[in-house]
């Protein structure tokens, strides 16, 4: 580049020269100058490339496929073991939720057999509840009964009375007796 | 580029020199010092200069050895890939043996074009001399690479068993003519490419003196550095495929 520009400065004296004989590429004298320097340039470039350059390169690309070939293969056994662990997580769910249902099953009926006894020990109260109940209607009923009875002999004797009709009290009670013994 | 305008402006008319760029010069000592084989010269420097960001691409750059690359280390790997894809898909299998090779070519001529759009620089694949040896390198190996393989058989690659019987010898001559043109075309493309591009450059900068024309001219330098751009990596991928291509004909002679 240095060159280029001494070579402007020159140039007037050199110019004349330099317009007379035509394409520097035919200038013959300069041609072992530049087949000397390129094949010096080649032999370089060659050496550089296949002693550092080209091995180098290949073994970089080479390593770099193997590193993905290996990455891919992890990646393949990583999403294995990804779907194994899903497995055992359904595994696990399904278990779960049968074990759920198992006690839930368990328990209602827990709780249906406890509702079944005291529903029966209810059942018996109310029973002898009831039973006492009747007892006692029923011992009411008879008190009134006699009553009834009673007053139905005290009416008839009066009513007796009543009429002057001499009359002993066993057989006013006896005929009211049966009157009632009748309509019952 | 400084050569233009500077003559531009000590003359009254408008004055080209689209080639001086593409002259040899010693890199030390005077303009008019003789260039001997050994003399450190322009070509010297640009060369050195292509190996050397050959070397900070691909070693420099690579050398964290990281699974995941930087971004140095990831542009090395995408060149290393294409290259290597190329020799494959081309070549097939039998071809990566040379592929440390194609790799060479491609990026000595790779760095040389890229190198060589810098303003003031010099591009050493803009020279027949250069492009030439590379051919004529590719050609030469080739051809024995297809001897040593295949023996006598690689003559079967002239020697079309499609064609009818009577058609053969006329399309052998032909294939023998195209076979020994390959290096004159393989080698023409590459420099012409370059040099068409650059001498276009300078031609419109040439015009930049005339007021009128130069804000053009500045647009139309920049439209065709921007093809020169594509035509740097182009003329690259399109030597180095034709060199794979030639290397399969010497793997696989038969059609």
């Amino acid at each position: 580049m240095a060159t280029e520009t001494i070579a402007a400065d020159e140039l007037a004296v050199h110019g004349a020269e330099a317009a007379g004989p035509g394409m520097p590429q035919l200038d013959v004298s300069s041609f072992p100058n530049q087949i000397f320097w390129l094949l010096v340039t080649l032999g370089v470039i060659y050496f550089v490339l296949s002693r550092f350059a080209l091995p180098r390169i290949g073994a970089v690309l080479a390593e770099r496929a193997g590193t993905i070939t290996n990455d891919i293969a992890a990646a393949e056994e990583l999403r294995h073991r990804a779907r194994e662990a899903e497995a055992a997580y359904d595994k696990a769910l399904a278990d779960a939720r049968a074990e759920a249902n198992r006690i839930v099953a368990e328990t209602k009926a827990q709780i249906q057999a406890d509702l079944d006894a005291e529903m029966e020990k209810a059942d018996a109260q109310i029973a002898a509840k009831t039973a006492e109940s009747q007892k006692a209607i029923d011992e009411i009923r008879d008190s009134a009964a006699r009553n009834v009875s009673e007053v139905a002999r005290d009416v008839a004797r009066d009513i007796v009375a009543a009429f002057g009709a001499e009359a002993d009290a066993k057989t006013v009670d006896a005929a009211v007796d049966a009157k009632l013994g009748e309509r019952a | 580029m400084a050569t233009e305008t500077v003559a531009a402006e000590g003359e009254s008319g408008l004055v080209f020199h689209p080639f001086d760029q593409f002259e040899i010069k010693p890199l030390f000592g005077e303009i008019g010092d003789p260039v001997s084989w050994y003399t450190i010269s322009n070509a010297t420097f640009w060369m050195a200069l292509a190996a050397l960001c050959v070397v900070l691409l691909l070693v420099v750059g690579t050398r964290g050895r990281a699974v995941i690359p930087s971004r140095v280390q990831s542009a090395a790997e995408l060149v290393y890939g294409f290259v290597y894809k190329m020799v494959e898909d081309v070549t097939g299998k039998e071809g990566l043996k040379y592929f440390p090779w194609i790799m060479t070519l491609f990026l000595f001529i790779l760095f040389s074009n890229y190198l060589g759009l810098l303003p003031l620089a010099f591009t050493p694949t803009s020279h027949i001399a250069v492009t030439a040896v590379l051919a004529l390198g590719v050609f030469i190996g080739v051809t024995v690479l297809g001897f040593v393989k295949n023996g006598m058989a690689f003559l079967g690659l002239f020697w079309m068993k499609e064609a009818p019987l009577f058609l053969r010898p006329v399309i052998a001559i032909i294939e023998v003519i195209s076979y020994f043109v390959r290096p004159v075309s393989h080698s023409i493309r590459l420099a012409g490419n370059l040099v068409a591009g650059h001498a276009m450059i300078k031609v419109f900068a040439g015009f930049a003196a005339i007021a009128a024309l130069s804000p053009l001219s500045v647009v139309a330098i920049t439209a065709i550095y921007g093809l020169e751009v594509l035509v740097a990596g182009i003329q690259a991928y399109v030597f180095t495929i034709l060199t794979c291509i030639y290397l399969k004909d010497a793997l696989h002679p038969s059609h």
